[in-house]
């Protein structure tokens, strides 16, 4: 046996912007276990409903998140309005599903860029953020914000696309695509990049599920779930499959993500094609009475939210479970006989969004 | 290339292409239309109701009605334009350009040359108004 120690991973390293702690017990450089602790950035979401009405909670929700903010901000309208029982026009569900997907675009390049980045290869970092920015442009002419979007509101959206915006954003696409192609093969094809990835962090589909992983990190790992398929949105319009793969590695995860990447792009290209001409919201008056759950798949996994309204402007319950939160466990099991230089590599693999996790 | 160095190619690419960034502050960063950058507000429309002060969310915005003025600090707006939704005068707008940041937080006061109606005359038009109705 050899020596047996225990080195705090966090919360701050370099690695991460964000603060998390691990301890690692470590054998010689082998990681027998990670115990993570978390809540040092803890912002008591839940206690500002007291202080702000409903409607207000739309901005703060947005704010949950720099990454996924439109997805917070929609998931909480959804909650509302199936409290409220709106029904958004259809045009609305698809500016929804649009901004969505760039969001998950966004996302996904952001982590590619991190996740090399934490392996030492900062030209490809570079690439991927020069590849995310343009998504950030467009964020930017058809929301006016680059991260937080304050498009949301009770009942659809504020801001309509025209039919020439969604058009140039797809032509835009189809010219990234090439590129994103292009850069997102080294992370596949790279000898280097490889030797990183493939066989590093193995959970299999049956661990993945009995520690509650969700989004690419159960989907890497050759489970199929998917909240889109719930048909929330205008998904149920759309036509996609889900994207698996059966490595269960840091590598598949990689895959599973990039693979994502093109349906993204994919999906907003069906979305400008069918798009309707309705209205983009309605009118919403009175006060919420009553309780919902609403599911949704952001680019990290899968979102929980619970509202409970009591006919007052003031919230009675408003939890958010986010996806980083139910990849913790799945984490620590990553973690489990790995080598320690392998650590900050798969802590990014889940791509973790801490400030999410404590709301 | 292939399976073999498959960098290779983007570097000589990026080698021999134009920067990817904007060469501030030689070229000016334009901002696309929509851009929320600052709340504007056209103080002749404003009528003093309080409605952006009761709706802003990090409460930047005070409206006096006796002093007549309407304030703003944007060291605490959050551009979130939820205010510009609620005015029903629709003075209101967020436009491009960001608040410079600064050593302390500092409000920007607009004097609003609203008139209220004449409070002598109200009580009995109200009194009326609830006996026809
Ligand atoms: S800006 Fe608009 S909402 Fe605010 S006090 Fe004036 S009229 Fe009312
Ligand atoms: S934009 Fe939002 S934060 Fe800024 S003044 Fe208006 S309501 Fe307040």
């Amino acid at each position: 046996m050899g020596n047996r120690s225990v080195v705090p991973f966090g919360p701050q390293h370099p690695v991460l912007p964000e603060p998390i702690h691990l301890d690692l017990v470590l054998e010689d450089e082998k990681v027998l276990a990670a115990i993570p602790s978390i809540g040092f950035i803890h912002r008591g979401l839940e206690s500002l409903t007291n202080k702000k009405d409903f409607n207000e909670m739309v901005y703060v929700a947005e704010r949950i998140c720099g990454i996924c903010s439109f997805m917070h901000g929609m998931s909480y309208c959804m909650a509302l309005e199936d409290i409220m029982n709106i029904e958004v026009p259809r045009r609305a569900d698809y500016l929804r599903t649009i901004w969505g997907e760039m969001s998950r675009l966004h996302s996904h390049l952001l982590w590619l860029g991190l996740l090399a980045d934490g392996f030492g290869f900062e030209a490809l970092f570079m690439h991927s953020w020069r590849l995310r920015e343009k998504i950030l442009d467009m964020f930017e002419v058809s929301t006016g914000g680059r991260v937080i979007f304050s498009v949301n509101t009770i009942g659809g959206v504020l801001k309509d696309m025209p039919a020439d915006m969604l058009n140039d954003f797809v032509r835009q696409l189809d010219e990234m695509e090439k590129e994103i192609r292009e850069t997102t093969a080294i992370f596949l094809d790279d000898y280097t990049v490889k030797s990183r990835l493939v066989d590093v962090g193995i959970i299999t589909g049956e661990d993945a599920i009995r520690r509650g992983a969700v989004g690419p990190m159960m989907r890497a790992s050759g489970i199929n779930v998917d909240m889109r398929k719930n048909g929330y949105g205008a998904y149920n319009d759309i036509d996609f499959e889900v994207i698996t793969s059966n490595k269960c590695d840091s590598y598949a995860r990689c895959e599973v993500r990039i693979g994502e990447i093109f349906q993204s792009i994919d999906i907003i290209r069906q979305c400008v094609a069918k798009i309707p001409d309705t209205e983009i919201n309605t009118k919403v008056t009175g006060m919420p009475n009553g309780e919902s759950i609403i599911r949704v798949e952001q680019p990290r996994g899968e979102a929980f939210y619970h509202v409970r309204a009591n006919g007052t402007k003031f919230l009675d319950r408003f939890r958010v479970r986010t996806p980083t939160f139910a990849n913790i466990p799945a984490l620590t099991q990553t973690l489990q006989g790995c080598q320690y230089g392998d650590v900050p590599l798969l802590v990014l693999t889940i791509d973790p969004c801490i400030s999410c996790t404590e709301r | 290339m292939g399976q073999f160095l498959p960098f290779t190619k983007q570097a000589l690419k990026n080698l021999f292409s134009k920067p990817a960034t904007t060469q501030y502050p030689f070229v000016e960063r334009v901002y696309p239309e929509r851009t929320r950058g600052h709340v504007d507000i056209k103080n002749d429309d404003c009528i003093l109701c309080g409605m952006c002060m009761r709706s802003c969310p990090p409460g930047a915005i005070k409206v006096d009605r006796a002093g007549k003025s309407w304030s703003i600090n944007r060291f605490d707006c959050i551009q979130c334009g939820y205010c510009v939704e609620k005015c029903p005068k629709k003075c209101l707008s967020i436009t491009a350009g960001y608040q410079e940041p600064g050593p302390e937080k500092f409000s920007y006061k607009v004097e609003v040359p609203y008139e209220p109606p004449k409070p002598a005359a109200k009580p009995a038009n109200i009194a009326a108004a609830t006996k026809e109705g």
